[in-house]
């Protein structure tokens, strides 16, 4: 394939519909929480009764807002709402009420993490208002719409065609996810549709300025998916052109289950939505001041808290990553250092022992048995030398499994370490005792079994002997014998 | 029985206080009288007498609240594109025919928590579309002065209901002079507030940068009365006005509002050119009155108000496009019952139930909004809409109000102007440049031409200030005296 790329450039651009985590919808005051009762989280605004207006949601302002700053857009005081108007059973008033000329911020950026650890900036052209559409539900006896889901506040986030393959645009999806994800501004929930994206993608030969033919990509539910997607719609524009066919402009759909792209409306069906201002609403003016609030109850940023661990923590750059990905980990992190005090071994405990387990049982974090409180607990179990790092895995395996405090299960199954000198003298004494050969080897020079006898008395002492102390009074001992 | 026709909101609410009769005999009289005439005039659409007189019962009971409430006991007809809950809402269409209002309004709301009693809904052209009551599904509405004669639209209702003495004051709408020309050809008094004066939630929205809200009553005292219980903001609507409601009525009651002394009064020539004479008479007749009580004429020029009609039919169609979208027979309202694919749903439900003119508008609308279009129509109509309001800027540098005729012409026959929208367009020629500059209209009554037709007075005033509109006609009706009545037909 390298060389058909020669030839071919690919050109991606991505368009996110991110669900804004507000009480209310967009212009109304019902509450919109997933999987409501159908058509109970509804009024005569949003289910478009006549005579009913939109009022604006200073909390999805805010949402916005703050989405603009973490993309580093800029605002704009001045930004008017639009009418986008086409007929469809789940848009009860005929149109949407979206941002069309006047958008309220443009030209941000995000920064994606390519995989051979490069970064590549993508440029956002524009964040826009909008609200949400109902739902149809196709039932026996016919289709009927549920209306919970209709005026929901979303922000559109339009990225410039910057991406020129599948790993870039998955990359810049992951981010801005995250980012979305760490400033509280959507809970990125993509099964639930709270974070959809639809692609654009188009080819053009090497060196042409000119765009090629534009094909829309929609709703596309998983990054998975967002990448074979492309890389789909990429070869398949590809062996057009070069089979010398002339590619149409239309929108098209991802099938996961045939693992193909399907034809959804051709250029003849587009619609013409006729966007107008909407004169129900006012100019929505964003004063600085307000932009200021905002921004100083601006939740800390992903890469910013990156750097923190970093410095904070004294973590290496590859720790303080893992720790970072998600809002909910650096959370546990972070509560988990405050108990420990121990940056370190909470990191390794956390970003190996605990995300590992976690990961291999495809749970989150929020889902973890092991709670904050436990797992410090067991940190300093560990340190303090009351049970051995390796008493210490078992522990958190059992934690993992049963989700009991670390000092039940030690208590429980009597893991505590013995320090006693007495208690392990009297061990290696018998020890010593059941292996008359290997004293005399040993005491012939063979200091390599002192490994032996310390592994003995540990098995002896159900690994309970502190490894430290135990090395000690058994050269002690075998070096006091005759 | 009396059915208490001939009073006015001031003489009922002053009889309650001397307790000379009770909420529910004046309901008795005022169904008695809706009984006797409104099948012949048709200006009432809904009237529920249970519920009526229920609600007057109850006022009964609170008798002693009459001083305090604004609107205590005082019947209402609400045109029938605001909502009130309970009751039908079909904006004369046949797409509404049976949709029962889920809520009610926020003028209906005010007005009932200041004692009123809606009595019924009012007649009116099919969403407010037209300038006669002819385009109402349910049929025209005929002028209490001549039965043979339109009420002017589209308010046509709440104006003849008023003017018939059905119910002393009413509610309508004016998008584009739909308050005040029905209120002209029927001999009252009807004002269209500022822009944001009133809220719109809950008033079915036909062009929703020019609608407003506004009362209808046989005096200049008892509209500014229905304004101030329904003026104010409202967070419900976005786009209402935070500014302060005066006390309308109080100022009219002010020894020195019998006088015009410190007024100037602007007079565009513009407008003066081509009126019927009858008209022109009146007018002139009414500013010779205002002179006499001291106000000074000034002359004032509205170069772009020629323009204002074809503004205004790209902007309100463009508007009334998108907001008529959701009568589609999917959510709630008429649906066809032949169709086989959703767009048969949406094509035959709206095709069926959609009178001719709405149609029209829509396509029209449609076409101005359209891809490739919108610079050159709506976009230029927005643009012209600014100059308009630049003119008027600059005619209240120099006075307080504008004087103007209400209509060109008095009512005209039914069916007369039916078959030619652009003349029935025109009656609208002095009140649309009003609602495209959102500056508050009144129309009072100046007498009446030799076929006994009522002549209105228009005056327009500055953005919010309703007041100097209320005073400068308060004052002029009581120099003009007590109009004649239309034939107070059928009265006991």
């Amino acid at each position: 394939m390298s060389d058909i790329f020669d030839k071919y450039e690919p050109v991606i651009g991505l368009e996110v519909h991110a669900q804004l985590l507000t009480k209310s919808k967009m212009f109304c005051s019902c509450a919109h929480a997933f999987g409501a009762e159908i058509n109970t989280q509804i009024c005569p605004v949003c289910s478009g009764q006549p005579g009913s207006l939109p009022v604006i949601n200073q909390e999805a302002v805010n949402l916005g807002v703050r989405a603009a700053l973490a993309l580093e857009c800029e605002i704009h005081e001045e930004s008017i709402f639009a009418r986008k108007n086409y007929f469809y059973p789940d848009l009860p008033k005929g149109y949407q009420i979206s941002q069309f000329e006047r958008p309220f911020c443009t030209k941000g950026k995000v920064e994606a993490i390519l995989k051979s650890g490069e970064s590549k900036w993508i440029g956002v052209t524009r964040i826009h208002f909008e609200e949400d559409a109902g739902k149809s539900v196709h039932a026996q006896g016919g289709t009927m719409v549920n209306l919970n889901r209709a005026g929901v506040p979303l922000i559109e986030i339009v990225s410039e065609p910057d991406m020129r393959n599948s790993q870039e645009a998955g990359q810049y999806l992951r981010a801005l996810h995250s980012i979305l994800r760490f400033a509280q501004i959507c809970d990125g929930n993509m099964e639930q549709g709270n974070f959809r994206c639809d692609a654009n993608i188009s080819v053009r030969p090497r060196g042409q300025e000119k765009f090629g033919t534009k094909i829309e990509l929609k709703n596309i539910n998983s990054f998975r998916f967002v990448e074979k997607a492309i890389d789909y719609e990429i070869a398949r524009q590809i062996e057009c052109i070069e089979r010398g066919e002339k590619l149409v402009q239309e929108t098209r759909s991802w099938n996961s289950a045939k693992n193909m792209t399907e034809v959804m409306r051709a250029k003849e069906q587009a619609h013409d939505y006729r966007y107008f201002p909407e004169p129900d609403l006012p100019t929505l003016v964003i004063s600085s001041s307000w932009i200021e609030e905002i921004r100083s109850e601006m939740p800390e940023l992903p890469s910013a808290k990156r750097q923190r661990f970093i410095s904070q923590y004294a973590l290496n750059a590859y720790d303080a990553g893992v720790l970072t990905g998600s809002k909910e980990v650096a959370g546990f992190y972070e509560e988990a250092v405050a108990k420990t005090g121990n940056s370190k071994a909470t990191a390794n405990w956390v970003a190996n022992e605990l995300l590992g387990r976690l990961n291999a049982a495809g749970k989150d974090i929020g889902d973890s048995p092991v709670s904050v409180d436990h797992l410090a607990e067991l940190i300093a179990a560990v340190e303090g030398g009351k049970i051995s790092g390796k008493i210490g895995k078992t522990v958190f395996e059992e934690m993992f499994e049963t989700g009991k405090s670390p000092s039940a299960i030690i208590k429980e199954k009597g893991l505590v370490q013995i320090s006693d000198p007495a208690a392990l003298e009297t061990a290696i004494k018998k020890v010593i005792a059941a292996n008359p050969s290997q004293v005399a080897d040993y005491k012939g020079g063979k200091d390599k079994l002192l490994a032996f006898f310390v592994g003995q008395v540990m098995k002896e002492t159900k690994g309970q002997a502190n490894p430290a102390l135990l090395n000690t009074l058994v050269k002690k001992v075998l070096d006091s014998l005759p | 029985m009396t059915t208490f026709r001939k009073a006015g909101v001031q003489d009922l609410l002053e009889g309650y206080q001397r307790k000379e009769f009770k909420p529910s005999e004046v309901v008795s009289g005022t169904m008695a009288a809706i009984t006797q005439l409104n099948p012949e005039l048709n200006a009432l659409l809904e009237t529920r007498s249970e519920e009526v007189s229920a609600r007057a019962k109850d006022l009964d009971a609170r008798m002693g609240e009459a001083s305090k409430l604004p609107l205590f006991g005082v019947p209402i007809a609400i045109k029938d594109n605001i909502l009130v809950r309970g009751w039908k809402t079909t904006a004369g269409s046949k797409a509404l025919q049976n949709y029962v209002s889920p809520y009610t309004g926020t003028c209906v709301e005010r007005m009932e928590a200041a004692g009123a009693i809606v009595i019924g809904k009012a007649n009116c052209d099919e969403f407010a579309m037209g300038s006669s009551n002819e385009n109402s599904a349910y049929g025209p509405v005929k002028n209490p002065w001549d039965s043979t004669r339109v009420t002017g639209g589209s308010s046509g209702g709440s104006a003849a209901a008023v003017a018939a003495g059905l119910v002393p004051g009413a509610l309508g709408t004016d998008t584009g002079g739909s308050i005040r020309q029905p209120a002209s050809l029927c001999g009252v008094v009807g004002l269209k507030p500022t822009y944001g004066r009133v809220s719109r939630y809950g008033v079915i929205a036909f062009a929703s940068s020019l609608d407003q809200v506004g009362p209808f009553g046989r005096s200049v005292w008892d509209t500014a009365r229905l304004l101030e219980v329904i003026s104010g903001y409202d967070a419900k609507d976005a786009t209402s006005s935070r500014g302060v409601v005066p006390r309308y009525t109080e100022a009219l009651a002010l020894p020195s509002a019998d006088s015009l002394r410190n007024i100037n009064i602007g007079i565009a020539p513009e407008w003066m050119e081509g009126l019927d004479p009858e008209v022109k008479k009146s007018f002139d007749a009414a500013i010779e009155t205002a002179k006499g009580l001291g106000a000074k004429i000034v002359e004032v020029k509205l170069p772009h108000a020629k323009y204002a009609l074809s503004v205004y039919y790209l902007i309100a169609a463009s508007e009334a496009s998108s907001n008529l979208a959701r009568y589609d027979g999917v959510h709630y309202g008429t649906r066809s019952k032949k169709w086989d694919s959703l767009e048969e749903l949406y094509s035959r439900s709206r095709g069926e139930t959609l009178g001719r003119e709405v149609k029209l508008r829509i396509m029209l609308g449609t076409y101005a909004l359209s891809a490739g279009y919108y610079d050159a129509f709506y976009g230029k109509a927005n643009q012209v809409r600014r100059l308009i309001q630049r003119d008027f800027d600059e005619a209240f540098s120099k006075c307080h109000c504008v004087a103007a005729p209400t209509s060109p012409t008095t009512a005209f026959r039914l069916g007369e102007k039916m078959e030619d929208p652009l003349t029935m367009y025109l009656s609208d020629i002095f009140t649309l440049p009003v609602n495209l500059a959102g500056l508050p209209g009144l129309s009072v009554p100046s007498g009446v031409d030799s076929k006994k037709l009522p002549i209105g007075l228009q005056l327009i005033g500055r953005l919010f200030d309703e007041s100097s509109l209320l005073q400068v006609a308060h004052a002029y009706e009581k120099a003009r005296g007590p109009l004649s009545h239309p034939p107070w037909k059928g009265d006991r």
